[in-house]
């Protein structure tokens, strides 16, 4: 399933404040290829995100899924948020939250049941399943998360800074669940990420983004192997080299971002 | 054993009280040979002859039933319409100043008008019912679908889950402390409707035959009906809160755990 961005740009405008989101974005992601997408903060990371998963109409370009355009949330893709907290039913215990999109696509019984399951041991919550969102630590409610969109089996999935919120051990651990996830699934995966080392670690690609408005500023392959290990990948010179190089392109573009906020946020002075 | 201990220590609590006042009660009447205010035992003697009888079947039955009547039709429309204007901001915008001028009219006020146009049957009680409980429940649905989490409902969005899913999943579950607010608001002002709506103009029912009993001066009695309706009121409230408790066992799960973070 291939994800096409062709000259998507969105514009804010409201409150006599006209702000310029995502200048102008082009890139292609190939059917089941892991790409990572990093920028500085406040590059319209989330913007770009949601445009893609049809949440939000970008104000001029188009997405196309698999030479589809999206116009609303296309079938068959998956958004992780951030905000695991928020983006679980509290009221539902987690298979139940797990169940509920194969509910409202009409699955029978037997097979929610089955993939409920095998996506509740895939992420190591098979004996949670009884329980409440809230009782479980922030590391299983995104787990939870992540389960209730491996068995969603999409065939795109968008994952908006998934593991921004948690602790480092535990942003480890999912880390190598997601590339396992990836792996097993041959699903086509966008990361979004302000993290430069995730980026690098993840991705087989990284495309890096400038500040806003926000542009294409460099798209790097990562000619790191395959098998990725928290230990001997980050501990290889290739991933330090990467890393330096996305490094110093978001230091560009963050030094960029700080010369050019002044004269365009002044844009909006005539329309007040 | 703690558990039980906790438990046990509770129920003396609750109890405590009502069993101190009934003791003064009883004492403090216990001689008395005023007419209006007769020894509770009298009282007491009244309530078993008054209640366990048919006066069961013909007054206390009918008037939980206009009362359940009431109450489940304010309960459905309130929630319905509720959602419905909780949702689009257009149609709150219409209709709030009208729904505060409902809100602000005492629901008693209604009796005589209703009497007018649905005349002194049941439909007019249960509609006074209806009339009375239908606000805080409508308002507070409002108010609680409003507040449905954006990213909840974007999540929802992407997995597709649409129509009568999203509605019951999102968009009522995540307003069920709200509704539930209302709903015990609209239980109190129930009760207090049922006995009213029965004053006016009845030929039976629990506030029908309290007042008969005030006019044919059978003062005892009288006391009991009073008795009984406390009693009832009770019994209603602690069916609520069991029913809170299913309904919102999640949300206090959650309040618990989010205070001790």
């Amino acid at each position: 399933m291939t994800l096409r961005v062709s000259g998507l740009s969105k514009v804010y405008d409201g409150h006599g404040r006209r702000v310029e989101a995502i200048g102008e974005l082009t890139f292609d992601v190939a059917g089941g290829d892991f790409v990572c997408v990093v920028g500085p903060s406040g590059c319209g990371k989330t913007t770009l995100l949601r445009c893609i998963a049809g949440l939000m109409p970008p104000t001029a370009g188009t997405v196309l899924v698999d030479g589809t355009p999206v116009t609303g949330p296309p079938p068959g893709l998956a958004v992780v948020f951030q905000e695991y907290g928020r983006s679980l039913f509290p009221w539902l215990r987690v298979r139940d939250n797990v169940e509920l999109p194969l509910r409202a696509a009409g699955l029978a019984r037997a097979q929610r049941r089955e993939r409920v399951a095998a996506a509740l041991h895939a992420v190591g919550l098979g004996d949670a399943d009884r329980a409440y969102p809230w009782q479980l630590s922030g590391g299983m409610q995104q787990r939870v998360a992540i389960a209730r969109a491996i068995a969603y089996r999409p065939r795109v999935l968008l994952m908006d800074e998934p593991f921004a919120a948690v602790d480092a051990q535990t942003r480890a651990d999912l880390e190598d669940l997601i590339r396992s996830v990836w792996r097993r699934l041959g699903v086509t995966l966008l990361f979004v990420t302000h993290d430069i080392d995730e980026a690098v670690y993840l991705g087989q690609r990284v495309i890096m983004l400038s500040a806003a408005p926000t542009t294409v500023a460099e798209d790097l392959d990562v000619d790191l192997p395959d098998e990725r290990d928290q230990l001997t990948t980050r501990g290889d010179p290739r991933f330090t080299e990467l890393r330096a190089r996305v490094y110093a392109q978001i230091r560009k573009a963050q030094g960029r971002s700080a010369q050019l906020r002044q004269p365009h946020t002044g844009e909006a002075g005539d329309r007040a | 054993m703690i558990a039980l201990g906790r438990l046990a220590t509770r129920v003396a609590l609750a109890v405590a009280l009502p069993a101190a006042l009934l003791a003064a009660w009883w004492f403090a009447s216990a001689g008395s040979t005023d007419f209006y205010r007769p020894p509770l035992s009298r009282i007491l003697v009244a309530f078993r002859d008054t209640w366990f009888g048919p006066r069961l079947v013909d007054d206390v039955l009918p008037s939980l039933a206009r009362l359940g009547l009431g109450y489940g039709v304010a309960l459905l429309l309130g929630v319905a319409l509720g959602a419905a204007i909780g949702a689009s901001g257009r149609l709150r915008a219409a209709l709030e100043p009208v729904l505060e001028f409902v809100r602000a009219i005492p629901p008693p006020v209604l009796v005589p008008i209703l009497i007018l146009v649905a005349g002194i049957g049941d439909t007019m009680k249960v509609l006074v019912i209806v009339s009375g409980c239908l606000w805080p429940i409508l308002l507070n649905t409002v108010e609680g679908v409003r507040g449905v989490d954006e990213v909840l409902a974007d999540t929802c969005r992407s997995y597709r889950i649409r129509g009568a899913g999203r509605l019951w999943h999102l968009v009522l579950r995540s307003a069920s402390p709200q509704i539930v607010t209302g709903a015990r608001q609209a239980l109190s002002i129930g009760i207090i409707l049922m006995v009213i709506s029965e004053m006016f103009a009845a030929s039976s029912g629990l506030g029908f035959t309290i007042v008969q009993f005030q006019r044919g001066f059978a003062i005892p009695e009288m006391w009991s009906g009073v008795l009984l309706l406390g009693l009832l009121g009770v019994a209603l409230s602690l069916a609520f809160r069991g029913v809170e408790h299913l309904v919102l066992g999640w949300y206090h799960g959650l309040r618990s755990v989010q205070r001790e973070r």
